[in-house]
């Protein structure tokens, strides 16, 4: 967590305006990275919870960067569930049918649970299957 | 769409996966502005949630809210809370008009009886029936009649919450608020003008997932948007606490983002979640786009002494106010307009007849 301590002397970049809530956000992160290496508990921040100036969000995602992992879903629009390069902490931003962003939130936890697979999608693509098998000649 | 269909099969029937409906969740939750982790307990209400009935009376209004509603901006989200309501009465938005129109109200009323949810936008003029009608029924009778099959009525908007402009002095047609005439039902303020969309279909999605109504505050109106002041939640506030303001709209001051307190600003005594749910596809809300917030979802906020002046400073004598404006050899258009305040004021005293073009005049 070198990465989070060390970025206390954020660089203000001219003409924009703080409300100085992305350095309680980072912390609040590594406090959350901490709970989920001690007891293996999931935090979820919603940035639209918060109060953020222009700008601000923007350096929140600068700071957080980009990991190694980047999923993309396509449901009710698309998402984008980006690992931050410190592990463990998602960027999950979700969008609508027209692009828009409707929620962006930080999970701290191993995956992303829109990641897995859900039972319900399963059974129905499993019945997908076998009634494209049933309906195939060299079945 | 049947009414007995559950949220969970109507979404399912429209091919949206589980992941998707996840997703709707944590949309939802965020739109609810519930803690996140609550996106679960959500899923699981509202798969099971069957679809209310909603009828929707406009009274003296200027159709603003349901403009914000119908123009807001995530279909994906907002969209499948309305597929999950049978939006069965709405003069505005049905294709049926008059008596048909008037009869899908009646036969909505008696189908979901002590079950639907009325949303209500426009006050209620009390002083002549006359002043707002709908299919020759007044305003009063017909929120009246409709009210008593509720299980909860929202008022959307200022004008339905508190009155807002109709109710405005000298409130010529004696408007008043839905929780002015109805005494008996849970009734839910959600003021604005117009209120910013999600909030409308956070409410609906609150009562669709809870089946109860939200907390609520003094003014009736639900605490998870409206618990904090624009002021609190600014951006800007860093700015006023250090004591920076914009004196003018084009000094350093506002080009360097300063807070407008001094140009008006009422967002100390102004409870909206505009300041974090945002506006125009959640781009930015008044102040971040430079313009005090005029404090449209507080009670009389038209009355409120001038969009323009501080909270702090005193409703001056307009006649005086002309006088140091001309003595102190201020700008014109300052001078221009104190006399026309003036001679309105002038003429509002003698009841004279004053035109636009009396208005306009510089002399």
């Amino acid at each position: 967590m070198s990465g989070l301590t060390n970025s206390e002397d954020l660089k203000v970049v001219p003409g924009e305006f703080l409300t100085g809530n992305v350095q309680p956000l980072l912390h609040e992160i590594r406090h959350a990275m901490g709970r989920l290496l001690d007891e293996g508990e999931a935090t979820v921040i919603d940035l639209r919870s918060i109060p953020l100036a222009p700008g601000e969000e923007d350096r929140l995602l600068r700071e957080l960067g980009r990991g190694e992992v980047a999923a993309h879903l396509s449901a009710l629009g698309p998402s984008e569930l980006v690992e931050s390069r410190f592990p463990g902490v998602w960027i999950v931003t979700h969008y609508n049918s027209d692009s828009e962003v409707i929620g962006r939130f930080i999970e701290v936890c191993d995956m992303p649970g829109l990641l897995k697979a859900q039972q319900d999608d399963i059974r129905d693509g499993l019945a997908a299957l076998e009634a494209r098998l049933a309906c195939s000649t060299d079945a | 769409m049947s009414k007995d269909n559950t949220l969970g099969e109507i979404l399912r029937k429209q091919g949206v996966s589980r992941r998707g409906f996840l997703k709707f969740c944590a949309a939802t939750a965020s739109l609810m502005a519930l803690p996140p982790g609550m996106a679960p307990v959500i899923a699981q209400a509202l798969e099971k949630a069957r679809r209310p009935s909603v009828i929707w009376l406009s009274f003296q209004e200027c159709t603003g809210c349901t403009e914000s509603l119908t123009r807001s901006y995530s279909p994906t989200v907002e969209g499948l809370i309305f597929d999950a309501i049978s939006l069965d009465y709405h003069h505005t938005l049905m294709a049926a008009s008059g008596t048909a129109a008037e009869a899908a109200r009646e036969a909505a009323m008696e189908q979901s009886y002590g079950n639907y949810i009325l949303v209500v936008d426009g006050s209620i003029p009390t002083r002549n029936a006359g002043f707002s009608t709908i299919a020759g029924v007044s305003n009063r009778d017909m929120l009246l009649d409709t009210a008593r099959g509720a299980a909860a009525i929202v008022a959307v908007g200022t004008c339905a919450a508190f009155g807002g402009i109709p109710h405005a002095n000298p409130n010529p047609t004696g408007a008043v608020s839905v929780s002015d005439l109805i005494k008996d039902k849970p009734i839910i303020n959600v003021s604005g003008c117009p209120p910013i969309p999600v909030v409308i279909t956070g409410v609906l999605a609150h009562f669709l997932t809870f089946g109860a109504i939200p907390d609520l505050d003094s003014h009736g109106r639900p605490v998870a948007f409206y618990g904090k002041s624009i002021h609190d939640r600014c951006y800007r506030r860093p700015f006023y606490d250090r004591g920076l303001f914009a004196e003018s709209f084009d000094d350093e001051g506002a080009k360097s983002g300063w807070c407008l307190y001094k140009l008006g600003c009422k967002g100390p005594t102004t409870y909206n979640a505009c300041a974090t749910t945002k506006w125009n596809e959640g781009t930015s809300f008044p102040i971040e786009s430079g313009h005090p917030c005029l404090g449209c979802s507080e009670p009389d906020f038209w009355d409120g002494g001038g969009f323009y002046k501080a909270i702090s400073t005193p409703t001056e004598d307009i006649g005086r106010t002309a006088v140091y404006a001309i003595g102190g050899g201020a700008a014109a258009g300052l001078a221009l307009g104190a006399i026309n305040r003036a001679k309105r004021n002038k003429a509002e005293k003698e009841h004279e007849q004053v035109t636009i073009d009396d208005l306009e005049k510089g002399d």
